[in-house]
């Protein structure tokens, strides 16, 4: 039925998502390949994050398959889809406020039961993001918004995932550290992650993603290569603030 | 009060808007209290000192009974009404354990060369661990029957369900090829030592004798009890902070989908929870039962009512809380109980969690509500 060539990581067939009783998404296909980064926009309510929450597990399609790495996933729990490589940040950090931070870093590495492979990751997570070692005892609901954010894409890496899922990683940051944390995303792609990335800030989105798809209201309704997006008109028109 | 009779009296408003009445009553009332425990500390140091050691000894069942209420509350909003069943169960399986199959004897059956009290406290913490183990699997079973059907409906149909749980143990334990409805007398698994502490020093007070008039009495039992308290408590805090099952505990209570995103099997880590709580119940039940050597199915009720009036007043879902407020409701009820009257020590003890909660409605250690989803 569906072609799961070998360069399709996420393949996502026409799934129907109900949040509750709201139907929230009528039937999405899209598909990412290794080492993609794919951006997801649309306005506040379109189903971005029902997306994201339905990848991750927490939400299950009535229709509709979900495959990974060319296994299906739909059905399988959420701790089996994050041991298969598919780890979401989610929406507003979400950082364990009562944990400290390197117990938040030990939490992402959940999955994970080798000591020595959990205390490279941290090691690695800490070259990357060194103000979070300054910080590491620390209770996670101290620090700033920027500082949990990096938190929550620390956390997100400890798993060493193979597709990372990044639900609004923007939100409520200042334009200089959004520029930093956009960055650092771009930074994890090279080093071969691929990335789902869910925002409102169509232009940052556009501006770093290999492709996008662009939802409203539970549909796909334009897709293509993120460059074309960004000079499309009814992006412009929609997500980019009209015409400069 | 009558501000409104009166003429608008600035004072008078004032004192009204603070709310100095109420503070001022709750000051006047712990300045009592201090006045009347200082009073009986100076009218019999010896007699205070004893009851504040019984009072510890209570204090201390009290609060691994408190822990697993707060700890189930923390991590599923539930408060666990079973929870003082499951205590009642833990003391009846200890009562097999001894009366049936003396295993606090086991070792010193196999290896009768041992010295004795080495056998016996083996067969002691043998015996803890067979209420512990078994609470567990109770608390387990009825995690996965009665509450987690129930983890996405509101919240007071499992608070319902649990109180249906506690009905179910009470009257299923007393039908007569379980527990039975009558009273029974509990073996305890170590002897009774009582030391005699007085002006001509520690003895052992022989058995059958009357101690001397100023002397403290202080038993093996209170001592057994406290450690046996304390070691748990220990083990609790080592589980919770620092192992990778505590760490999931504390990231699940704290925001369940996100700790699914992290790969948590979030029913497996409530399904621990539960367990660990109730294994702590068994424990206690064990150390009630030696201390008040009686069992009756529905000895559960009283214990676990206080234990969860304990985690209440320090701050429920608050560990160090179910700690701190169970010594309070100890010394509270065993105090009231020497110096005021016997039947008042429940009253003064639920008092008690009434005035710190007009002052602090989320206990002594809570924190304030976080609502979100």
């Amino acid at each position: 039925m569906s072609d799961n060539s070998s360069d399709k990581l996420l393949d996502i067939q026409d799934i129907h998502v109900y949040y509750g009783a709201i139907y929230a998404l009528k039937g999405i296909t899209f598909s990412l390949k290794k080492g993609e980064i794919v951006a997801l926009i649309g306005a506040n309510g379109a189903g971005k994050s029902t997306t994201l929450n339905t990848i991750s597990g927490l939400l299950r399609p009535r229709i509709g398959t979900i495959w990974f790495n060319g296994k299906e996933i739909t059905q399988s729990p959420s701790e089996e889809i994050v041991r298969k490589g598919v780890v979401q940040v989610p929406e507003g950090r979400k950082i364990f406020a009562t944990l400290s931070v390197m117990e938040n870093l030990e939490m992402g590495a959940f999955t994970q039961s080798d000591h020595a492979k959990i205390e490279s990751g941290i090691q690695h997570v800490f070259q990357r993001f060194p103000r979070l070692s300054e910080r590491k005892s620390q209770l996670g609901g101290t620090l700033s918004g920027g500082e949990q954010q990096m938190l929550a894409i620390a956390r997100g890496l400890m798993s060493a995932p193979r597709l990372l899922l990044l639900d609004e990683p923007s939100m409520g940051l200042s334009p200089l550290l959004v520029e930093q944390i956009f960055t650092i995303i771009r930074d994890i792609n090279d080093q071969g992650t691929s990335i789902l990335l869910v925002e409102q800030n169509a232009q940052m989105a556009l501006s770093i993603a290999d492709r996008a798809y662009v939802l409203e209201t539970g549909r796909i309704v334009l897709e293509g290569p993120a460059q074309d997006l960004l000079h499309n008109e009814m992006v412009i028109e929609a997500y980019l603030g009209g015409h400069q | 009060m009558n501000a409104s009779v009166a003429q608008k009296n600035p004072l008078v408003e004032a004192v009204i808007r603070r709310g100095l009445l109420g503070k001022g009553f709750l000051v006047a009332l712990a300045i009592l209290a201090l006045w009347k425990l200082a009073s009986s500390f100076m009218a019999g140091p010896t007699v205070f000192t004893q009851q504040v050691v019984n009072g510890l000894q209570l204090g201390f069942v009290y609060a691994l009974i408190a822990l697993g209420y707060t700890m189930v509350y923390g991590i599923v909003r539930l408060i666990n009404f079973a929870h003082g069943d499951v205590f009642m169960v833990g003391a009846f399986a200890s009562y097999f354990a001894i009366a049936r199959w003396d295993l606090n004897l086991w070792l010193s059956k196999v290896f009768p060369t041992l010295p004795f009290w080495l056998s016996n406290a083996i067969g002691v913490i043998t015996v803890i661990l067979v209420s512990m183990v078994t609470c567990a699997l109770l608390a387990f079973i009825i995690e996965r029957v009665a509450y987690k059907p129930l983890r996405n409906a509101p919240r007071i149909s499992a608070l319902i369900t649990a109180i249906g749980v506690s009905f179910f143990l009470e009257y299923f334990g007393a039908l007569p090829f379980v527990f039975t409805s009558n009273f029974i007398t509990y073996e305890r698994p170590i002897n009774v030592i009582n030391w005699v502490i007085s002006s001509q020093g520690v003895y052992v007070l022989p058995a059958g004798e009357a101690p001397p008039p100023t002397s403290i009495i202080f038993s093996n039992i209170s001592l057994y009890i406290i450690i046996v308290s304390l070691v748990l408590l220990f083990f609790l805090n080592y589980l919770v902070q620092n192992t990778r099952i505590g760490k999931a505990m504390r990231a699940t209570a704290y925001d369940k989908p996100t700790a699914r995103l992290m790969g948590i099997n979030v029913d497996g880590i409530i399904s621990v929870t539960f367990a660990v709580g109730a294994s702590l119940a068994g424990a206690a039940g064990v150390l009630y039962a030696t201390a008040f050597p009686q069992l009756y199915f529905v000895m559960g009720i009283i214990p676990g009512l206080k234990a969860f009036v304990a985690a209440v007043l320090g701050g429920i879902g608050s560990i160090p809380g179910a700690l701190v407020g169970s010594l309070i409701i100890g010394e509270a009820e065993v105090l009231s109980a020497a110096y005021i009257s016997t039947p008042m020590r429940d009253a003064v003890a639920f008092s008690i969690l009434v005035l710190v909660l007009l002052v602090r409605p989320t206990g002594l250690f809570g924190e304030p509500s976080r609502e979100k989803a």
